[in-house]
């Protein structure tokens, strides 16, 4: 029974896993092979020669891939750290609410669920002109534009976190006198850890590969001021044709975005142990 | 007091999509040197007329209702046998489908470019399906496998000792209560791929096979940025996705945080 079990649960399991393997697993390999061959489109007569490690020792000397990485560090720590505030208010909001739930809901749920290219274009229609072509300015539309777009994602997961919290422990905690912001801070926000953690751990990763916002407010401008590292290789794949670096530069991308989640998956581990 | 703030916040969200209404609704002149007219629907029709945007708008529904179609297809077993089956290792299985949901697309976007242009899918349909089940897969198992670990055990079990199979009890008895969790993971999918952005600027060549978010992102004038065909083409995409907001938000919210918070 229990060994029929198990077979017809391979069976089931066993379409998606191919699939998966197939389609995401196989590929993000084959990347990385690539990335170990000199590959320019523009140039076939070079054919795919084995290059080694070439194009990682030039990513490493390569000034313009060093710029994307600290924009890229910024626009996830500056957009992440408002979306969590943001976040964190809209769903104190919502969750005091005593009419209009459902409106608000929908209104916040928009901006979420809407392409984001319609965000990004709307943000870049409001700040048309002088912000977009400010080296620095050009963030404000960026950052803005995905906070906007994003916090609802953040909001939505805390009040599901404050409606799992007992008012048995606000009220009790009222009696003995703790006004809002010290209920706020002694039970809310430690019972709220591993949600926050969650949209913490989902924002970064999910921020670390921005590609819409960027692309389409400035495309990376004014020269590559906000240039992030899925546009660098972008451009480099499909601008310059260039396949070998670009795909070096995705593995690149790849690499620190693992390497972040594993870093994460252990803080999350150790926070739960403790 | 409280019920003002709230008022005001949920106000200033709403605010860049009235934008967005108001200026594709505003005729030519208003948008670019200021000041009011009265509102006009040229810019829709220009659209529709000139640029043909309801090729890019079919192209979407079919790529998009596909790749839902698909990834309940597939993730709807997987999910049970994931949550409900005795499967050795079924933590991992959900810890890998996740890592494959967070990982950069960008990664991937190299190796199936020259895949699918050895192919021949370059520019065609189930060149864009086949890359966007990398995501939808990944985000229908995980949704599904959520509700199913909330389903009672007894419901199985009551069917197992009158003698069902344990496929027959899948089928029979946990699909149908599984039914409006199933409509709404399709619903979610669905709304990824609609949005999807990347693949689809880097899958397709031209007009032809174009979703509706590159068409947007790719309409230029002669001179300028046409702004009013750009925004009316922008609430025609969003059209889809505020009819199924406003149609199923209570669902959707409590889908999108079943795999997040253990309630």
């Amino acid at each position: 029974m229990s060994r029929s079990d198990a077979r017809l649960a391979w069976l089931l399991v066993a379409p998606a896993m191919s699939l998966i393997a197939l389609v995401a697993v196989a590929p993000l390999a084959a990347s990385m092979w690539e990335s170990l061959h000199l590959h320019d489109l523009r140039l076939p007569w070079l054919g795919r020669p084995f290059v080694g490690l070439a194009h990682y020792r030039a990513a490493v000397a390569d000034a313009r891939l060093h710029e994307a990485l600290v924009h890229t560090a910024f626009f996830t720590a500056a957009s992440v750290a408002l979306e969590l505030a943001f976040g964190m208010a809209l769903a104190l909001i919502l969750h005091h609410l005593v009419r209009g739930r459902a409106l608000a809901r929908v209104v916040v749920l928009l901006p979420w669920a809407l392409p984001a290219v319609v965000a990004a274009l709307v943000w870049r229609f409001m700040f048309e002109g002088e912000w977009l072509s400010h080296p620095r300015g050009a963030w404000v539309p960026i950052v803005l534009g995905d906070v906007w777009k994003s916090t609802p994602f953040v909001a939505l997961l805390l009040l599901a976190g404050l409606q799992a919290i007992d008012p048995a422990l606000h009220e009790a905690a009222a009696l003995d006198g703790a006004g809002p912001w010290r209920r706020f801070r002694s039970i809310t926000l430690p019972l709220l850890r591993p949600v926050i953690a969650v949209a913490l751990v989902f924002r970064m990763l999910d921020a670390f590969r921005v590609f819409d916002f960027v692309y389409l407010l400035t495309g990376g401008g004014p020269g590559t001021a906000t240039e992030v590292i899925s546009l660098y290789a972008f451009s480099t794949l499909f601008q310059e044709l260039r396949f070998g670096y670009g795909a070096a530069l995705s593995t690149v991308t790849f690499a620190i975005v693992f390497l972040l989640s594993l870093g994460w998956v252990r803080a999350l581990r150790t926070g739960e142990d403790a | 007091m409280r019920q003002f703030g709230a008022t005001i916040i949920l106000a200033a969200w709403a605010l860049p999509l009235c934008w967005m209404l108001a200026a594709s609704v505003a005729p030519e002149a208003a948008l670019f040197e200021g000041g009011i007219g009265p509102p006009t629907l040229a810019h829709y029709r220009a659209i529709f007329a000139e640029r043909h945007f309801w090729r890019p708008v079919a192209n979407s529904l079919v790529v998009a209702g596909t790749t839902a179609a698909l990834a309940i297809l597939i993730g709807t077993p997987t999910a049970y046998a994931v949550a409900r089956l005795r499967l050795p290792g079924a933590r991992w299985i959900l810890a890998g489908v996740l890592a494959v949901s967070v990982f950069p697309q960008i990664a991937i976007v190299p190796t199936l470019f020259l895949l699918l242009r050895t192919a021949g899918l370059l520019d065609t349909y189930p060149g864009l399906v086949l890359p966007y089940l990398t995501f939808s897969l990944p985000l229908a198992v995980w949704l599904l496998a959520a509700f199913f670990r909330r389903v009672p055990r007894g419901l199985e079990e009551a069917a197992l000792m009158d003698g069902a199979t344990p496929l027959r009890a899948a089928l029979l008895v946990v699909l149908p209560v599984a039914a409006p969790a199933i409509a709404t993971t399709a619903i979610l999918v669905f709304l990824y791929a609609w949005n999807e952005f990347l693949f689809a600027l880097s899958f397709t060549l031209g007009p032809e096979r174009q979703t509706a978010p590159v068409a947007i992102a790719l309409l230029r004038g002669r001179y300028q940025v046409p702004w009013g065909q750009v925004l009316a083409a922008a609430v025609v995409a969003s059209l889809p996705v505020a009819a199924v907001v406003l149609a199923v938000q209570r669902r959707i919210v409590s889908g999108l945080t079943a795999g997040a918070v253990k309630g």
